[in-house]
């Protein structure tokens, strides 16, 4: 905001009648409520989930349940080994593809551009039983690489890249070329850092993305080995397990702590990533 | 430019696209061929194709009650998710983009949801709908009514899939609605002031309509989401009871690695590729003229 007038400043919000600041805040707390209840489910026993009592005794008792049920300490390093290959990956094979499509003539390349859209619709999640049986032909199975590498060459990485590349100014890569810069020092040196925002968003959109996926890593894993905090959750507190709520409560929040922690802290950022990326 | 320049460039281009041709062309173009193969196949040894028996699979699709069944499941599930999780998405975006005490606090309740992971997301609700012990029948105790069955009466199991869903979107939607809603001249509402329109009026006759191509933006999104997400049906219910909230990809899913029924999982794929063509080529069409990318 550094519009600079001299006018009264323009009201850029209309005040709201108080009737519609109470539904407002009554919805933001029906919304934020199932959260605000796990979290109090999982720092209380177990027999208080019912009988809410406000001032029952805090208790870790739930946490230490569940982490000794289950090995979330695997599952935190499988998801975050998980999540940096992934960007890392999509970063590259997209930077270079952007890059391509930016500014190389390459022979049919807007019908080559639309194919690489198709995957915006036609995710590998649709695509399930088939990329199962390439997996494994493969040898991806119960690999973390599995998990990963069907969502490496991201259409929308590839777009949101390919977007950003063509507003850089030619004159800045004849610069370059001058200084005798050859095609890959001229994308590390000149489009690589200026398409930082565009970078940042789409790795907080990436990461946030590949966190909780779900239904591809639990077919593709079997085991404790390989599989992501989603799919030890979803393991962890099926039915049949019999573990408490409380217990579940505390795995839950868990799995979701640094994802959360990390969106409390940076939310304007995560807000205006989810914006500039647009289809996830 | 040199002619033998330009044949460099195309091969140097060429090349950087590798990567990427060589990923999709497994991950995405490849098991959509063999998808729409093994549909048009017999399964042989090791769900390999063996014969060639056409359209008949799809005949012994479309035969199947469970499959109507779970597409119409999958069409309520999209008629109750979107437009609900639209509107409030609408009226979310309304609400923080006035002035509002605690704007920043309501606006994060609001989003909160979309960060978590589905998975977690369903644990959470599980205990909602839990019969004895959930929270909503305990509520419902205390005023003397009798506790509903929420994921197991099959009458009432879809309707609760589908309010979970709804908390679980309508903050992501309504990012993009405040998006929009902020870059909108502000005269528009000043000129709106001088001639002393009501709000109601403003925001149907201004606001609305300025908001289509968000709406429309918003709809793509949500459309794809509705055959996409399953995640919550792994915990909530398995598809059940008897099928009630069984939905198109988590029935894939079910015919693929628990009844190792290859061909029909590929049949109902190629039925739910067609159907995102249908959302795709609208996208293409209406929307990229008003496109919403920034």
């Amino acid at each position: 905001m550094n519009t600079t007038t001299v006018y009264a400043p323009r009201a850029r919000f209309f005040s709201i009648p108080a009737l519609e600041t109470v539904a407002a805040w009554l919805l933001a707390i029906i919304w934020i409520f199932p959260l605000l209840y796990a979290f109090w489910a999982a720092f209380h026993p177990s027999e208080f989930m019912v009988n809410f009592e406000l001032f029952a005794p805090l208790t870790l008792e739930n946490f230490t349940n569940a982490w000794s049920q289950a090995p979330f300490a695997r599952y935190y390093l499988n998801t975050f080994a998980l999540v940096t290959g992934v960007v890392i990956g999509q970063f590259v094979v997209c930077t270079l593809a952007a890059f391509a499509f930016a500014r190389f003539p390459i022979p049919g390349k807007n019908v080559l551009f639309m194919l690489v859209l198709i995957q915006l619709f036609v995710f590998p999640e649709v695509l399930i039983v088939e990329n199962y049986r390439i997996a494994s032909e493969l040898g991806l199975i119960n690999t973390i690489t599995g998990i990963g590498l069907p969502y490496v060459a991201s259409a929308l990485g590839i777009f949101l890249l390919r977007q950003t590349f063509k507003t850089i100014p030619r004159e800045l890569e004849d610069a370059a070329r001058i200084e005798g810069c050859n095609w890959l020092e001229i994308l590390w040196k000149v489009y690589v850092p200026l398409a930082k925002p565009t970078y940042l968003a789409y790795g907080l959109v990436s990461i946030s993305h590949h966190w909780n996926n779900f239904i591809w890593p639990l077919v593709v894993t079997n085991s404790v080995e390989s599989r992501p905090l989603t799919v030890g959750l979803g393991v962890f507190s099926a039915p049949e397990t019999g573990v408490n709520w409380a217990t579940v409560s505390a795995a839950t929040l868990l799995s979701i702590a640094p994802l959360l922690v990390a969106f409390l802290l940076f939310q304007r950022q995560f807000v205006q990533s989810f914006l500039r990326a647009g289809i996830r | 430019m040199s002619f033998t320049n330009h044949r460099k460039m195309q091969l140097y281009g060429s090349l950087l696209l590798l990567p990427a041709a060589l990923l999709l062309t497994t991950f995405a173009y490849l098991p959509t061929v063999t998808t729409v193969i093994n549909s048009l196949f017999l399964p042989g040894f090791r769900g390999a194709p063996t014969e060639f028996v056409g359209l008949e699979n799809y005949q012994v699709l479309f035969d199947d009650p469970t499959f109507w069944q779970v597409a119409r499941n999958n069409l309520l599930y999209a008629l109750g998710t979107i437009p609900t999780s639209i509107a409030l998405a609408l009226g979310m975006a309304l609400f923080v983009n006035g002035k509002l005490r605690g704007r920043g606090f309501v606006r994060m309740a609001y989003f909160t949801p979309t960060i978590l992971p589905m998975i977690a997301a369903a644990n959470i609700w599980m205990f909602f709908y839990a019969p004895q012990i959930g929270l909503f029948n305990s509520l419902l105790g205390m005023l003397g009514f009798s506790g509903v069955n929420w994921l197991g009466d099959p009458s009432v199991a879809l309707s609760s899939v589908i309010v979970m869903s709804v908390w679980k979107e309508a903050g992501f939607f309504m990012i993009f609605y405040l998006a929009a809603l902020q870059s909108m001249p502000p005269e528009l509402k000043e000129a709106a002031d001088l001639e002393g329109t009501s709000r109601w009026s403003f925001f149907w006759r201004v606001t609305f309509p300025l908001l289509m191509p968000t709406t429309l933006f918003v709809l793509i999104n949500a459309l794809i989401n509705s055959v996409r997400v399953v995640d919550h049906l792994f915990i909530l219910t398995k598809g059940g009871p008897n099928n009630a909230t069984n939905l198109l990809l988590y029935y894939v899913y079910e015919n693929a690695f628990s009844f190792f029924d290859r061909t029909t999982a590929a049949t109902i794929t190629v039925v739910i590729l067609l159907v995102l063509a249908v959302v795709a080529t609208l996208k293409f069409t209406i929307l990229d003229r008003r496109t919403h990318y920034q």
